[in-house]
């Protein structure tokens, strides 16, 4: 397959051009997805109503109606609402939950063209990093079908690692978009908090949940966002920032040295250890690269950072805690079939339907928010968190960019870690902080391990710097091809 | 020793906005059961709420009223706890920062006027109601969850501890309730449940540190609130003196009975785990905001009252009735600044005062219509209040011209000339029926002669009842007493 058969912005031209229609596209597409089963990387997928979008997406091209992205399929993470098609969040709780109204970046993306195809499958409400806690069964990773794709967005990281799909959504709440597009050798992009909406997005951890998209190329992840960020008057939380186009660093005409006055800081507590050293040895071959390109390296420090995966399992939990009450088999969702009284029926139904995971993180969650413990744990993590983002702040004084790994490893077997949450929650260690203070951040291939696996570079910017990052990978990717290696 | 009762009122009203406060569905009451939820009400997955300015605006507006302080920066908290009416498992509310701290309400008591201090004043969002009866038959033995009050703006108004008698009580909230409907926060509505009290209540020996407390939830009348306090003052001062210990409560009136039973104790008392709602930014109240709605705040009830004892000459107690309401105080402010009244001078006020609270209050009981959909308009009022002035007609028939008025029978003028109410006054016309009630009467008159003083108002109710009530009364005195003592 063709770089442009795979790729959002080469679908489009062709698209555009009319020389691919849409309905041929998503045809395709559904026999690959089909073909595909074992990954498991989807929950729902809707031929017809995929095949009905295409038809108008088409007569829109035909008629020059068209938007940047019609005609381009999709899938959203399953923790996104679709209105008409069922949003389980990979759980039980909402196996048959179809949602009467889209989440916004759902509505963007529909208003920009794209035809949604399924739903991905996903670590249950978010919560995981291997995407084998979903109610609807593990995700497995198209370059090794023993290993996980990483998680919590597995499925939509799977689908593009696989050419199911150009490009998918993820939501990121600790690395679940970066840590997935890493152990499957894709492109994940978290933006800045707030620059997309949350309306629509099932809270896991409201102050962390960021909405984002995978695709093949930096490229690809820029055109989504176009289409995703903007306003939305139903968040509280989304900033009123005027548009902007992500892509408008790429535009400029390639030098030798494109990334000429670009520093990229390199955090001395990302490279002191604990990381697989074939990871280790792409990063450093990537930083090669990125040098001849013409960006200069700087050591920063970021002494707080070691405290964030602490941080982030008092307030992620805390926060699930308080979200995932709604789930009470009162109004929707699932109920349990018999029960004694209405103390009961809440025990049962919540004990039916949230996965071991899910229940973990509720009563963690639970105990840091109780009274007497609230200020030893979730008022220091509040504290904690405001000192990693100052850490950020003062090494952005000396740099424009942060590189390092995504994950301290590749992709592992499907049941390794699943008895040791403490392992599983390390391996979000570099990814965790941009979710604490709220910056953006993507992984991008950068290599592979011996045994195939692949490998992420993460890049991570100031508050707004989604333009930068996606420069610097787009120059990357115009000098190296891994992000365009493909598993058999 | 005599016992001392300690009172603090925690008052939920709810504010007067047309959406929820976090959503944009209907707050109307009435409506059928989840006709006025919304997504957000109902707390489907994914959705978040959005804080409506509405809301903050009449909480900031309470804060002025109350000379309290605005907090320019507070905090939205999620209390989580679970319970079929509250579809998120948590109610927005305001913990460790209100939107409102400080302030005080003025009440009148018997050893004159006291100045109730206010903790705080807090948002937060109303559950929804669960329904144990009144469901289809064919649902079975089930209860019915109803969403439409879930999400409605409520103001929590917290007291200190600083009332010392049911009374005082009463007053407090009274005067609260006058408050929150006169600056137009809250409709007042108590059987809609739009103003409740929950009173705390501790009892001690004068001189003794507070006593242990208990919390009646839920009063929403004034009547219920000191029925609940008295007998709960009774019970723990019984329960002291025959040498137990009050045991801190939350209990419920049941007005049936006249008495307050446990609901549950401090014991069982659930953890709420605070915490700030992140999906909330914490509030931002900016001085220009803080000022536009100072310019904008109407007379408040202390100044209106002041303004009419001075202007008016009405007594303290009058200008308290009217400012009861501002619907009411709007009435009387009518009636004395129409023209009619204005041309009538000083005396206009007090006359005004004495109709309004008086036959126009009976009158609106009696039919049970709010001041704005009274038939008689302050004009129309004001236009009867000449012809008592002017004497065209009698204190005791303007009543009956009043209740024509009521009926819709037209103006004051119009109802006394056709029913020909014009009080006579004229010497003529009166000593004419002095001499014919003279002439029919002659024993009463051979008793004053012999010194019975009674004897002379039975000849001038004659006198008046000739007339059919219209005779001027002070000239029919005059008149029958010149001619009595003359010959």
């Amino acid at each position: 397959m063709s770089e442009g058969a795979t790729t959002v912005a080469g679908l489009a031209r062709a698209l555009h051009a009319r020389e691919l229609s849409s309905v041929e596209l998503v045809r395709q597409t559904l026999e690959r997805i089909a073909a595909s089963q074992a990954l498991n990387a989807f929950i729902s997928v809707d031929p017809e109503g995929a095949l009905a979008q295409a038809k108008a997406a088409d007569a829109a091209i035909a008629r020059g109606d068209a938007a940047p992205l019609t005609g381009i399929p999709i899938g959203h993470k399953d923790v996104l609402m679709t209105a008409g098609m069922r949003t389980t969040c990979g759980s039980r709780m909402l196996e048959h939950f179809v949602a009467p109204y889209d989440a916004h970046v759902v509505a963007k993306l529909r208003d920009s063209g794209t035809v949604l195809v399924g739903k991905t499958n996903m670590d249950e409400f978010a919560m995981g990093s291997s995407s084998e806690t979903s109610y609807f069964g593990p995700v497995r990773n198209p370059w090794s079908a023993e290993c996980v794709p990483g998680g919590s967005s597995g499925g939509s990281a799977a689908a593009v690692a696989a050419a199911l799909l150009p490009a998918t959504t993820g939501t990121d709440t600790g690395g679940s978009i970066r840590q997935p597009a890493a152990l499957t050798g894709v492109c994940g992009l978290k933006p800045t908090y707030g620059i997309c909406s949350r309306y629509g997005l099932v809270a896991f951890a409201s102050s962390l949940d960021t909405p984002g998209a995978f695709a093949r190329t930096a490229e690809d992840c820029g055109l989504l966002l176009n289409a995703m960020a903007g306003h939305d008057a139903r968040d509280a939380t989304s900033l009123p920032r005027p548009g902007e186009d992500y892509l408008r660093f790429l535009a400029k005409p390639a030098s030798g040295r494109p990334l000429a006055g670009l520093r990229i800081g390199l955090p001395r507590e990302y490279f002191a250890g604990g990381v697989e050293e074939e990871v280790t040895a792409a990063i450093e071959g990537a930083l090669r690269e990125l040098r001849a390109l013409g960006a200069t390296t700087v050591d920063v420090d970021l002494p707080m950072v070691r405290h964030a995966v602490p941080v982030y399992y008092v307030i992620a939990p805390a926060e699930a805690s308080s979200n995932l009450s709604r789930f009470d088999g009162v109004r929707y969702g699932h109920r349990a079939a018999a029960y004694r009284d209405l103390d009961d029926m809440y025990c049962r139904t919540r004990a039916e339907a949230f996965g071991a995971e899910v229940k973990r993180r509720i009563l963690v969650g639970t105990y840091v928010l109780s009274h007497g413990y609230y200020d030893a744990y979730y008022l220091k993590a509040q504290k904690v968190r405001r000192l990693i983002a100052q850490d950020f702040m003062r090494a952005f004084e000396r740099c424009d960019v942060i590189a390092g790994p995504t994950a301290p490893t590749c992709a592992f077997a499907i049941g390794a870690k699943t008895d040791d949450p403490v392992q599983m929650y390390l391996n979000d260690i570099f990814t965790i902080a941009a979710n604490l203070t709220g910056m953006p951040a993507m992984s991008i291939p950068c290599g592979f391990t011996s045994g195939r696996l692949p490998i992420g570079l993460q890049l991570q910017g100031n508050y707004f710097d989604e333009a930068r990052i996606l420069n610097v990978a787009h120059r990357y990717q115009q000098v190296t091809d891994w992000h365009l290696r493909m598993p058999s | 020793m005599s016992w001392e009762i300690v009172i603090g009122i925690e008052t939920h009203a709810q504010l007067s906005t047309a959406s929820k406060i976090f959503s944009g569905a209907s707050t109307a009451f009435g409506a059928p059961p989840n006709t006025h939820a919304s997504a957000v009400d109902i707390a489907l997955p994914g959705v978040l709420p959005v804080l409506n300015r509405g809301a903050v605006e009449r909480a900031i507006r309470f804060g002025l009223a109350v000379g309290g302080t605005i907090n320019r920066r507070s905090v939205f908290a999620r209390k989580n706890y679970f319970y079929p009416d509250l579809p998120k498992g948590y109610q927005i509310s305001q913990y460790e920062i209100p939107v409102v701290q400080g302030g005080g309400v003025a009440i009148a008591t018997e050893a004159g006027e006291k100045r109730v201090r206010l903790t705080r004043a807090h948002l937060e969002e109303d559950a929804g109601k669960s329904l144990h009866e009144g469901l289809p038959r064919e649902l079975g033995d089930v209860s019915g969850i109803d969403l439409n009050r879930a999400g409605t703006p409520l103001l929590e108004i917290v007291s200190e501890p600083d009332m010392r008698s049911a009374a005082e009580a009463v007053a407090y909230a009274k005067a609260l309730h006058a408050l929150v409907t006169w600056i137009g926060i809250c409709d007042g509505d108590m059987q809609e449940g739009n103003f409740r009290c929950d009173a705390n209540v501790s009892v001690r020996r004068a001189g003794d540190p507070l006593g242990t407390r208990c919390e009646i939830k839920n009063l929403n009348s004034f009547r219920f609130l000191a029925q609940a306090i008295d007998y709960e003052a009774r019970r723990q001062i019984e329960l002291i003196d025959d040498g137990g210990c009050v045991v801190q409560q939350t209990r419920l009136f049941d007005p049936d009975r006249g008495e307050t039973r446990a609901m549950r104790s401090k014991e069982d008392a659930q953890d709420y785990r605070y915490f700030p709602d992140p999906d909330l930014p914490p509030l931002a109240i900016d001085e220009a905001w803080i000022e536009r709605i100072r310019r904008a705040m109407p007379e408040l009830p202390d100044a209106f009252r002041t303004r009419l004892v001075e202007a008016h000459g009405i007594t303290e107690y009058d200008a308290q009735q009217l400012a009861a309401s501002r619907d009411l105080a709007d009435y009387y402010e009518a009636t004395v600044s129409a023209p009619v009244s204005v041309e009538l001078g000083p005396a206009a006020g007090k006359l005004a005062a004495n109709w309004i609270l008086g036959e126009f209050s009976a009158a609106r009981n009696r039919t049970d219509v709010s001041i704005r959909d009274v038939p008689v308009s302050a004009q129309q009022l004001a236009g009867l209040l000449r012809r008592i002035a002017d004497r065209t007609v009698s204190g005791k028939l303007a009543k009956n011209v009043f209740d024509a008025m009521w009926a819709g029978e037209g103006d004051a003028d119009a109802v006394i000339e056709r029913r020909g109410l014009r009080q006579i006054s004229e010497a003529g016309a009166i000593e004419a029926l002095v001499e014919r009630v003279l002439a029919e009467n002659p024993s009463v008159v051979a008793e004053f002669r012999a010194g019975r003083e009674k004897a002379f108002n039975a000849l001038v109710g004659q006198v008046m009842k000739a007339s059919k009530g219209k005779a001027n009364p002070a000239e029919v005195n005059a008149i029958l007493r010149d001619r009595l003592t003359r010959s």
